[in-house]
This record gives C-alpha cells, sequence and structure tokens, in this order.
C-alpha cells in the first residue's frame, strides 16, 4: 500500500516513461530481427574490444537478475543434477557465469555486491597455460573456449583468478543451438559472442540489469571513444579487480 | 557349374541389395522437413554426402574463432533445414535413428560426435529456452 501511494502522484510520469520505454522496445525489436536476418559473414576483428563497467554502488544487495537472465540465455538452467547427486556437491559442481559476490570491509561494515564473470583479460592466463590452443582470445578481446579442441585438463580453471570457469561432468541433454554444451569441456562467460555476431549490441545480464532499473551493468566498445562505455569509464573512478595482475581486464568495477 | 549359379545369383542379389540401398540414399531426407522441399542442398547432393563433414568443420572453425555466422554451411543450418515435426509440431531430434542424421549414420555404421554439445533440434531465437513449437 506504501508503494501504491507513492506511486500514484507520479503516474503520469510513469505513463509517458512507460510509453516511451515499450517506443524503445519496439524499435529494439524491429533492430534485433534485421539483425537476425544476417549473421555476420565478415570476421571479428581487433577495431573493437568488448568490455563492461559494472557499478557496485548499483548493484542490489540480493538480486540475482543479471545471474537468472544468464543462465536462461546460456542455457545454464536447464543443466540437470546427475542421478543419487548431493543437492550441495550439485550446487558448487554446476556450471555458473556469473556469480555474485559480497565483499565487506571489516573495519567499516560497508557491504559491496558485485557480479563476477570472465573478466576478458588483454593478457588472459586460461590461454596462456592451455595445452592445445582450446582457450583462446578473439580478435575483439572476448576469451572462449573452443570445445571442438578442449580435452577438459581445467588447467585454465587453475589459472583463472577469478574463478571463472566452470567444467561440464555430465553429459548434457538440454541445449540451446546458440550455446552447445557437452561432457569435458570447459566453459564460461563469452559476453554473450552470439548476440555480437548477430548484431545485438547488449549482454543478457545488462539488459535483465537495466530491466530491475539497477543499470549497474554497462556493455560497449572500449576502443570506441564515443561509446557510452568509454564516457563513462572516463567520469566515474574504476578498476579491475586484482589489478596487481596487470592482466588488463575488459570489465571494470566502480565503488569497490 | 551349380556352384558358379549360385555365386553369380548371390552376387547379382547382394548388387541389387546395395543399388537399393544407395536409391534409398536418397530417400534419408525426411519427409515434412524444409530439406524435402528444396531442389538440393547447399552444395550438390552427391557433393554433400561426401564432404558435408569437411565442410561443417571448416565453418566450425570459422565461427568459434572468427565469429562468422553466415548459414550457408552451420550445424545450425542443417539442423533447421533437416528437422522433421511430429503431428504436435514438436521437432524431433536430427539425431534419432529414424531421423536424417542418425538414420545415415546408422547405416553408415559412423557416430557424429556433434550431438555431444550441439543442439539437435532448433531452438528459437527469440525465445532460446524453447525449441520451437515445443512448450517446456
Amino acid at each position: 500500500m506504501k508503494m501504491k501511494d507513492k506511486v500514484q502522484p507520479d503516474r503520469r510520469a510513469f505513463l509517458s516513461t512507460a510509453a516511451m520505454t515499450a517506443t524503445a522496445l519496439a524499435a529494439g525489436v524491429v533492430l534485433r530481427t534485421v539483425a537476425q536476418a544476417e549473421p555476420r559473414s565478415e570476421a571479428a576483428d581487433d577495431s573493437v574490444r568488448y568490455g563492461m563497467l559494472i557499478d557496485t554502488n548499483r548493484c542490489a544487495e540480493g538480486c540475482d537478475a543479471c545471474v537468472q537472465a544468464c543462465n536462461r540465455e546460456n542455457g545454464l538452467d536447464l543443466q540437470e543434477k546427475p542421478e543419487g547427486a548431493e543437492d550441495g556437491k550439485w550446487a558448487l559442481q554446476k556450471a555458473q557465469w556469473i556469480r555474485k559476490v559480497q565483499v565487506q570491509d571489516n573495519l567499516t561494515g560497508k557491504r559491496t555486491n558485485l557480479p563476477l564473470m570472465c573478466q576478458h583479460c588483454e593478457h588472459p592466463p586460461c590461454v596462456d597455460v592451455c595445452p592445445t590452443g582450446a582457450s583462446f582470445k578473439r580478435a575483439d578481446g572476448i576469451v572462449l573456449v573452443d570445445r571442438h579442441i578442449c580435452i577438459g585438463c581445467r588447467y585454465c580453471m587453475m589459472a583463472c583468478p577469478y574463478k571463472a570457469r566452470s567444467f561440464i561432468h555430465q553429459v548434457v541433454e538440454k541445449k540451446l543451438t546458440q550455446t552447445p554444451r557437452g561432457k569435458g569441456c570447459v566453459e564460461s562467460c563469452n559476453l554473450c559472442v552470439h548476440r555480437r555476431d548477430n548484431g545485438i549490441e547488449s549482454t543478457a545480464c545488462a539488459d535483465a540489469c537495466a530491466a530491475e532499473g539497477h543499470q549497474a551493468i554497462l556493455f560497449g566498445d572500449l576502443k570506441d571513444p564515443n561509446s557510452p562505455l568509454v564516457k563513462a569509464l572516463e567520469r566515474i573512478a574504476s578498476r579491475q579487480l586484482r589489478e596487481d595482475l596487470a592482466l588488463n581486464t575488459g570489465v571494470r568495477y566502480a565503488g569497490v | 557349374m551349380a556352384n558358379a549359379l549360385v555365386r553369380g545369383c548371390l552376387i547379382s542379389a547382394s548388387l541389387a541389395w546395395a543399388l537399393s540401398a544407395q536409391a534409398a540414399g536418397g530417400s534419408f531426407v525426411v519427409p515434412g522437413s524444409k530439406a524435402a522441399s528444396e531442389k538440393s542442398c547447399v552444395e550438390p547432393t552427391a557433393f554433400m554426402r561426401r564432404n558435408h563433414m569437411e565442410v561443417i568443420e571448416h565453418q566450425r572453425d570459422e565461427t568459434v574463432h572468427s565469429g562468422i555466422r553466415a548459414t550457408k554451411h552451420s550445424l545450425a543450418g542443417c539442423i533447421q533445414c533437416h528437422v522433421s515435426r511430429d503431428s504436435n509440431g514438436t521437432p524431433i531430434p536430427v539425431d534419432r535413428p529414424d531421423q536424417f542424421c542418425g538414420a545415415c549414420h546408422r547405416y553408415m555404421a559412423v557416430r557424429p560426435d556433434c550431438f555431444g554439445c550441439h543442439a539437435t533440434v532448433p531452438t528459437s531465437a527469440a525465445l532460446p529456452r524453447q525449441p520451437q513449437g515445443e512448450t517446456n
């Protein structure tokens, strides 16, 4: 009831925002359809480098919209618990691309929430250690796994300072066309690479965060000086997680 | 003489069987799939029969490493076109022994590895969780 009372006076503003959002959404749907009609036929190149800025001040405690959206987009919610597996063990074992992390400053008690995923390093340790070349960095800066040549040794999981990678232990029955998944391979966040290749300029997590009204995740091109991402990075103090490792991560955090 | 006759009969019988099997090869395209209404595959049928795996493998590297997703030689394109649907419109997995991939591969006794990771039915891009025509 309280909320309703609050909202009522702003009804007109709300309706106009809703109308604008609807228009924007409709335009988005059209763009998306056009983009999907013509999937990319040229190779990804290094004129772009994809990255994200995550503003932890906007990241809400208890909200896991980005994680849920990622799970849906990439079929992670289709994983099934192996027969006889314990719930606790399965929760630790199943593939997860985004983890919601909370850090606390014990002196002040200040708690900070952040989604943690593959940081898409310029110098990725997972690529350094991969014995087969399955773990690689695409020209546009996306770090991903070529499952065709992954032998499942899991060196990359050991090497990653961000615990970003997961291993698929069991035969996978349900999978999506856009995200193949199979037993014996390692995987992690690929910045919604299928969206990149189909010309959709966002990620599932950023979309979900914006839909929740938090707008904590900003996705874009780090090399485009006019992109909203670069403008935001110029304006807001941000840092890399574990910057001491000099990996030059593509995902930056503000407020940590 | 009798032996030669028997041998001749056996040879002609096996030849006839082989020929009929090869002729049946044309009918591995499952009725009701989009492929059944096409004149030919993305390349001539004879070429595709022998070389489809090379074509897919070439495209696979281009897609994973360079992000090229033109659908002409993509596995997703194969499945989109060759999948058939049951009476409810639910797509039937292409690797089932009576379906396009499964039938021929069973006949040739070759096990494809594609479907260890790749989906066997097309999933809608707009609603990625739901295979087209299925409500789960």
